[in-house]
């Protein structure tokens, strides 16, 4: 069995809301090897979204290892933890999140370029946007294009700088059933044809059906 | 792909942008009218004197190059001029201020006409009494006269408008030298006197002969007169422009701080997906800073274009009063100004951006 892509160990994380701490890990332990794609299932509150928040660098754990590729970043900076957002991870949230003043094809390529890799991408990007339905309507904003468009406009940005982990939040949560199967047909193609390694927070059993593996999540643990 | 996403930003809100641009353009204007007004009065006061004719001036001790007042100088020092060597002509004038900045000026009228050519007139003609007033064209302009018409306004004195002549030359106002000294009680005594030498190369000899004659008295030749009036040599203006320029960068600082810290509470959200794909703190500002940058940009073409039209207003409303100089040399300084107030107002909006947290950002609805 190939090494863990990403290691964690006894993953605390305390929030303070007003003068409460409020603990959202309480000591998680999870390993998942590369080209693995995941369901994170778990109720409101079980801590699903802070530790995507952790895994993908947009908040400091508290406490305990995370490890990705062998690289510990629960020590990171706030520039550290900047540099892991730009290479390491690509994020896809339940309400899309593309800047809409720009067209498609620019919220692809401001991903590039904040990565400092240029606004074109590889010619087998031209083949993923085919394979994502989305070749067509670049030129549109945001607002031009249907929820499932978005979606898997918002997909194609996090993948074109190839980041070792696909983190995605409730991705079909905002999508009428069609469209929701479109788009985890997407990701679970993504998975077999590049190996991208898929983490996805889900309530949707059905959506959770898609990954090679399930883990639940209840008040700030891995439950089973 | 960032000078994109900024254009884009401001084209989003094209009223958010226009407007922000039209208030940081209100100074801009305001730095350029004032110094084309002061640049511009400087230039008219200057070119008028040119248009006397004269060689050289000769002032009373205290007076500044700007002001005159009353008539200390007495008529017969005209005469004992008139007989130095190389001295063709010299001939006295009253100058006797008129609310605010503007001066009524008494002439010997056959005096001047020898020196200066006479006056251009495009409606009637010279003086044909002691109560007669010629006006140039643009005072005529301004207070919508023609030549025949009484004028009241003066002195409180009946005028009646002789001639309007070709601006230019001298004075907006000019009526009978005595009659002027009369009404102002400065019978026998001149304000300043003009002299002309019979050949241009024996003024510096004229001048040496009257600083022997009056040396208390302020004389100079026509060229160092006229290159006297200069913004710096008016006690107060430059002091006045340096509030005015200050002001202007307050004004530019407050707009752009209230529009990009509105801009920025606006784009929470996307500023926190920019965290997300990695953009850095710098990014971040560098983005807010642009686009600040683009607005300062936008509202200085904007106001240097509202200079012009404020020019077109004034010389419709005021040709008399005021005359406002177009200053291109001013235009990168304003804005400098307005980029300095600009990038200013953007850093604070800049640096709360930038130090968003990205999952709070990302939640914001």
């Amino acid at each position: 069995m190939s090494e863990p892509l990403i290691e964690i160990h006894g993953l605390r994380k305390v929030y303070r809301v007003g003068k409460v701490d409020v603990a959202a890990l309480r000591g998680v332990d999870l390993d998942v090897p590369p080209g693995e794609f995941l369901a994170i299932v778990g109720p409101s509150g079980s801590g699903k979204s802070t530790l995507f928040h952790i895994i993908g660098g947009l908040t400091p754990a508290t406490g305990g290892t995370v490890r990705i590729g062998g690289q510990d970043i629960s020590s990171l900076t706030d520039a550290g933890r900047t540099e892991l957002r730009k290479n390491k991870v690509g994020f896809v949230f339940q309400k899309f999140n593309l800047l809409p003043n720009l067209t498609a094809a620019d919220n692809i390529a401001i991903a590039r370029h904040i990565a400092g890799r240029g606004q074109t991408p590889e010619p087998e990007f031209e083949e993923l946007l085919r394979l994502l339905g989305i070749a067509e309507r670049l030129d549109h904003k945001p607002a031009a294009l249907s929820g499932g468009e978005q979606q898997r406009v918002a997909i194609a940005r996090a993948i074109v700088n190839h980041p070792a982990i696909l983190l995605a939040d409730e991705p079909t949560g905002n999508l009428d059933s069609e469209n929701s199967a479109a788009v985890l047909d997407v990701m679970r193609d993504l998975n077999r044809r590049l190996g991208q390694t898929i983490l996805m927070i889900t309530h949707n059993p059905e959506a959770a059906a898609f990954a090679h593996r399930t883990v639940r999540m209840r008040d700030g643990r891995i439950v089973g | 792909m960032t000078v994109r996403l900024v254009l884009e930003n401001l084209k989003h809100k094209p009223m958010r942008s226009l407007l922000s641009m039209f208030l940081i353009a209100v100074p801009v204007t305001l730095i350029l009218c004032l110094v084309g007004l002061s640049q511009g009065m400087l230039d008219d006061s200057a070119r008028r004197a040119r248009g006397i004719g004269a060689d050289i001036m000769v002032r009373p001790p205290g007076t500044s190059v700007l002001t005159l007042s009353g008539a200390p100088l007495r008529e017969k020092l005209v005469a004992a001029i008139q007989h130095k060597p190389h001295v063709a002509l010299a001939i006295g004038m009253v100058a006797h201020l008129v609310g605010g900045i503007s001066y009524v000026t008494g002439i010997d009228l056959d005096q001047f006409n020898r020196m200066s050519g006479g006056f251009k007139f495009s409606e009637g003609g010279p003086f044909q009494g002691p109560n007669d007033i010629i006006v140039d064209e643009y005072y005529a302009q301004q207070h919508k006269l023609h030549a025949g018409d009484q004028v009241t306004n003066i002195l409180n004195h009946r005028w009646r408008v002789s001639g309007i002549a070709e601006g230019g030359k001298l004075a907006h106002l000019v009526v009978p030298m005595r009659t002027l000294q009369d009404l102002t009680g400065n019978t026998g005594g001149v304000s300043q006197i003009f002299v002309k030498a019979d050949q241009p190369a024996n003024i510096p000899a004229v001048v040496a002969e009257l600083k022997g004659l009056l040396p208390d008295h302020n004389i100079y030749t026509m060229e160092e007169f006229t290159s006297l009036y200069t913004v710096e040599n008016v006690g107060g203006l430059n002091t006045f422009i340096h509030v005015m320029v200050a002001i202007g960068v307050v004004i530019g600082f407050a707009v752009v701080l209230l529009s990009m810290y509105m801009a920025v509470l606006q784009r929470t959200r996307e500023i926190g997906i920019l965290k997300a794909l990695g953009a850095s703190r710098w990014f971040i500002l560098k983005i807010i800073l642009a686009e600040a940058i683009v607005m300062g940009l936008g509202g200085t073409v904007v106001g240097i274009g509202l200079s012009f039209a404020a020019r077109a207003l004034i010389q419709a409303l005021y040709p008399a009063s005021l005359t406002q100089a177009i200053t291109p040399v001013w235009w990168p300084i304003a804005g400098a100004i307005s980029l300095a107030g600009v990038l200013l107002g953007a850093l604070y909006p800049g640096l709360s951006a930038a130090a968003q947290d990205p999952i709070e950002a990302l939640a914001y609805e």
